[in-house]
């Protein structure tokens, strides 16, 4: 298993990548309702939801113990548990998988924060290549605009703020946000991401997601083999 | 003052910078000794004047908890448990260890990468993967390897000090053998295996533990007492 090789199990795993404020978990729930209407077994899973790691990382971000270091570690150690509980059984089984964020929310955000690129990269070659992997892009001032304005505050390690860049936390997570689509950008050939146009209507854009997606299904309610 | 070396990319952020203290790592499998010699280490070192911090792993405060209770539930899969460790590890290396080796400590500690590779590489991980993980160590002082002949020497040990035989410690997660005994000693013997052969690669001193507690104290004391003192000192191999 490793991100520069195909996996040989017979589900199909979908990711959706972008900075916050993106709209990719609105396209990936609409995705799944698709799939599921289709008939298709479908698995959800999504960033930061391992039950083994949560304890740890919310005392963590609440305490503020984390290094840029750590909390890179503490995140691939969550995604590995998503990796070997919720990815790699329904792919065995067959079945779709559909992944809100993937190994390169941590390839953005670590390198945003300070890590080398290669020991990031290296730490999770572990994980399952995805059949593919959509890069929902958005501008930073809109991307900025949806998050700012549709929350009250932003939270400490959201916003950058243990990075010193900023005294003020706006301030701060455009400079973190600014970084992070600079990262996304580099990944794009790199990883061969499907880049999807994100300021255009939601509907246009599920639209093409589906084509994409409906490329790799067959026709009996079960994933292309 | 030592320059900081690592196996391989530094902490992100780390200003790099000579240190007065000393990293000493006592390295050894389950059951040959370790606790008991890093308690009169330290009151040794201690009483000739040196300020001593000891860690050791899952020990720290922000993975320390988790890990333990994710051991709890036996439901820690491969990749997960190397991950968790390693996570405890930089938290320690960087808010406990690198302070008070800039601070001027001897700092003693119970394990270090070693013991994790060898477990995670014993578990089928990847070497390769396993140390490009561990490049943010800090390439210690010295690293004593507590060293025991065979897994049976260890089991006699296990029985003789009234603990029971742990789950992981024994390998019971691997299937080895039907019942603890069989499977700690199966467990053991490919543990050894695996220091043995990353004791060229990372230069352990070797200490022969099959010796009484006192001559291997005695023989620990001379050894970190060359280290401190500057004699002979010959750093662990990057």
């Amino acid at each position: 298993m490793t991100v520069d090789r195909q996996h040989g199990f017979p589900g199909k795993l979908f990711v959706v990548e972008g900075t916050d404020g993106s709209g990719k978990s609105t396209q990936l729930a609409l995705l799944h309702q698709w799939l599921k209407a289709e008939g298709y077994p479908v698995f959800f899973s999504e960033w930061n939801s391992s039950p083994l790691v949560k304890d740890t990382t919310r005392r963590a971000k609440k305490r503020r113990l984390f290094t840029p270091a750590t909390f890179s570690l503490l995140h691939a150690t969550d995604f590995a548990d998503r990796t070997e509980r919720d990815i790699i059984p329904p792919l065995k089984a067959g079945a779709i998988v559909l992944a809100d964020r993937y190994i390169y929310t941590a390839f953005a955000r670590d390198v945003a924060r300070g890590c080398d690129r290669a020991w990031v990269r290296e730490m999770y070659k572990f994980a399952v290549k995805p059949t593919i992997a959509f890069f929902f892009r958005a501008p930073l001032d809109v991307a900025i605009d949806r998050i700012v304005s549709g929350r009250p505050e932003l939270r400490y390690y959201e916003a950058g703020l243990d990075m010193a860049w900023a005294d003020n936390a706006e301030e701060s997570f455009t400079i973190f946000q600014g970084r992070i689509l600079a990262e996304y950008d580099r990944m794009v050939e790199e990883f061969g991401l499907t880049v999807i146009d994100a300021t255009r209507s939601i509907e246009t854009q599920q639209r093409e997601v589906r084509e994409i997606v409906s490329r790799f299904l067959t026709d009996e309610g079960g994933a292309a083999r | 003052m030592k320059e900081m070396t690592f196996y391989g990319t530094a902490l992100p952020g780390l200003e790099l910078e000579p240190y007065p203290g000393k990293l000493i790592v006592i390295e050894g499998t389950d059951g040959v000794g370790r606790s008991t010699q890093i308690a009169s280490l330290r009151a040794w070192l201690e009483s000739r004047g040196h300020a001593v911090l000891d860690t050791g792993m899952t020990r720290s405060v922000l993975a320390g908890r988790g890990i333990k209770e994710a051991k709890q539930g036996h439901t820690l899969g491969r990749l997960t448990m190397q991950l968790f460790y390693a996570t405890d590890f930089a938290d320690r290396l960087e808010n406990e260890m690198l302070p008070a080796l800039r601070a001027g400590f001897v700092v003693l500690t119970d394990r270090y990468i070693y013991s994790a590779i060898a477990r995670a590489v014993v578990r089928g991980a990847d070497p390769d993967w396993m140390r490009a993980i561990y490049g943010i160590a800090l390439v210690p002082d010295a690293v004593f390897y507590l060293r025991i002949r065979s897994a049976e020497e260890l089991v006699t040990r296990v029985i003789f000090s009234g603990r029971k035989f742990d789950f992981w410690e024994s390998g019971m997660d691997m299937y080895l053998g039907e019942d603890f005994y069989s499977s700690f000693v199966k467990y053991q013997t490919r543990m050894l295996k695996e220091f043995d052969r990353m004791s060229g690669e990372y230069g352990f001193r070797v200490i022969d533990s099959s010796q009484t507690i006192r001559k291997v104290a005695a023989e620990l004391r001379r050894s970190v007492a060359r280290v401190i003192d500057g004699k002979a000192a010959r750093k662990a191999r990057a």
